[in-house]
């Protein structure tokens, strides 16, 4: 069995984050932690898709921003969004100077860019790389599922695609929280066919991910503080409680960025997705809290469900993903 | 290399997801979708009393211009942005009369107008209405069908 977690032996750390978020997510008890908030879905556009774009652009802007350094100092980006040919993120890479590195892996696309860009920091080859995922409801309901205005109901095992953006900056100096590994995870597919209910389609992947990192940096779930999933929702958290429990693990500590983000008084149901979830979730609270070093060590496992609604309509099962990182404070 | 069907599926994992995700509550569902379904029809009703007094309508010209109104003001709750939280409530309520089915027309036009008038707005008009429009016609074609049919040996 081949090892699928890196090492990192020069500390690539978060030297800055930032995190955008859309009027609902704003109006949730969560909501007070952003950074920004969008006064409406368009943010000033005449599209859904150039608001995304624009969110990207500002978040990226920001990150920087924040960090004290200036876009001169910055080697690479590293981006993905939920849209076909990932358009926001490449999109928003025409403003910028820097290289673009443009990555997909659904909703998953937030941790990975994070182990990429440690890669990039931690071998020498970079020295600040800026990490940015992010989602729209309205548009990813346009390419998945139905017109916003159409009167139609959502099944109660179904998630909430967030409005938001969130950026990392990577960086190879500054004390910092520090990324000490990465592990990359593996497609796991137990054959989930609703299309509604991607919690129980990624929940198989973040427990083969979270069963190999734990037996690959020889640690048990009682050495982290918390152990973050992405955008599990409340059933998908659930089932990967009893996975991982299947397999001899009590993972306590266990909670989700898609079922903290909305107080679930709508049609949320199981939660927030989306790769803006974790983005946002962790950039805001969760990047303070280890800031402050109230969260001294923790992973941030984000899961992606690999689907098309092409491949939905086909009737194909849906594969899921999940890259984890540990971060330390 | 395997074929991944064959070697991961896991239908112990299915059945489990199967029993524990919440389910519909049908009940709720049915009581809602009769309540607003019904009241949408009560003004239907109300329509055409009205045009039968009031204009002297009767016939096919009664029934095509209450269907008329009826479709307008799905529309125009559409465009206020007011029939898809109808819907969420109603359910199959407020989706099977006929203002259900000008809103599934009505908002995929207002949703992709921006991808243009042509290509956009009018080419994405009939993407959840379409199927209906196209079984629609097939099943009335197909018991015309066997009207005719029945027709010559009863005749």
């Amino acid at each position: 069995m081949s090892n699928s977690t890196v090492f990192f032996k020069n500390k690539p750390r978060i030297s800055s984050t930032f995190t955008i978020a859309g009027p609902k997510e704003g109006a949730s008890s969560f909501g007070k932690h952003f950074h920004q908030l969008m006064a409406d879905d368009r943010f000033g556009e005449d599209t859904f898709e150039k608001a995304e774009c624009k969110m990207f652009s500002t978040c990226i802007e920001k990150t920087i921003e924040s960090s004290g350094k200036k876009t001169s100092d910055i080697n690479a980006m590293i981006s993905g969004d939920l849209l076909n040919q990932i358009i926001s993120a490449s999109f928003a890479a025409r403003d910028f100077e820097f290289p673009y590195i443009g990555i997909y892996n659904a909703c998953s696309t937030f941790s990975e860019a994070l182990a990429l860009s440690a890669v990039l920091v931690d071998g020498g080859y970079m020295k600040n790389v800026v990490a940015v995922t992010g989602s729209h409801f309205a548009t990813a309901e346009r390419q998945y599922r139905y017109p916003l205005e159409l009167g139609s109901t959502r099944p109660p095992q179904s998630q909430w695609t967030v409005t938001g953006a969130g950026g990392a900056l990577i960086s190879d100096k500054g004390n910092f929280p520090v990324i000490v590994s990465a592990t990359f995870g593996k497609v796991v597919d137990y054959g989930i066919t609703d299309a509604n209910n991607m919690g129980a389609a990624m929940a198989p992947a973040a427990c083969d991910t979270l069963v190999k990192l734990l037996k690959e940096t020889k640690t048990t779930p009682k050495d982290y503080d918390l152990i973050l999933s992405g955008d599990l929702g409340a059933l998908g958290s659930r089932l990967l409680k009893k996975l991982m429990s299947d397999k001899g693990f009590d993972i306590k500590n266990h909670t989700d960025c898609g079922e903290m983000i909305y107080n679930i008084e709508e049609e949320e149901y199981q939660g927030g997705s989306g790769a803006g979830c974790s983005a946002v979730v962790f950039g805001s609270y969760i990047y303070k809290k280890l800031l402050k070093k109230e969260i001294k060590r923790m992973i941030l496992m984000a899961t992606g469900a690999l689907l098309s609604s092409i491949s939905t309509q086909q009737g194909e099962s849906i594969p899921g993903i999940c890259h984890a990182v540990v971060i330390e404070s | 290399m395997t074929k991944y069907k064959d070697a991961n599926f896991n239908q112990d994992y299915i059945n489990y997801v199967k029993k524990i995700a919440p389910k519909t509550n049908e009940a709720r569902s049915l009581w809602h979708a009769f309540l607003v379904g019904g009241f949408i029809c009560v003004i239907g009703q109300f329509i055409r009393y009205f045009l039968l007094y009031a204009f002297g309508l009767y016939g096919d010209e009664l029934a095509g211009a209450t269907s008329m109104i009826l479709i307008f003001l799905g529309c125009l709750l559409t465009g206020f942005g007011v029939y898809d939280n109808i819907g969420h409530i109603a359910g199959g309520g407020s989706i099977v009369p006929i203002t259900g089915f000008a809103n599934s027309v009505c908002s995929p036009a207002m949703e992709f107008k921006s991808e243009g008038f042509v290509y956009g707005l009018a080419a994405k008009m009939f993407v959840v209405a379409g199927p209906i429009i196209v079984y629609g016609i097939s099943a009335s074609v197909l018991t015309g069908l066997i009207y005719f049919i029945i027709g010559l040996f009863t005749a």
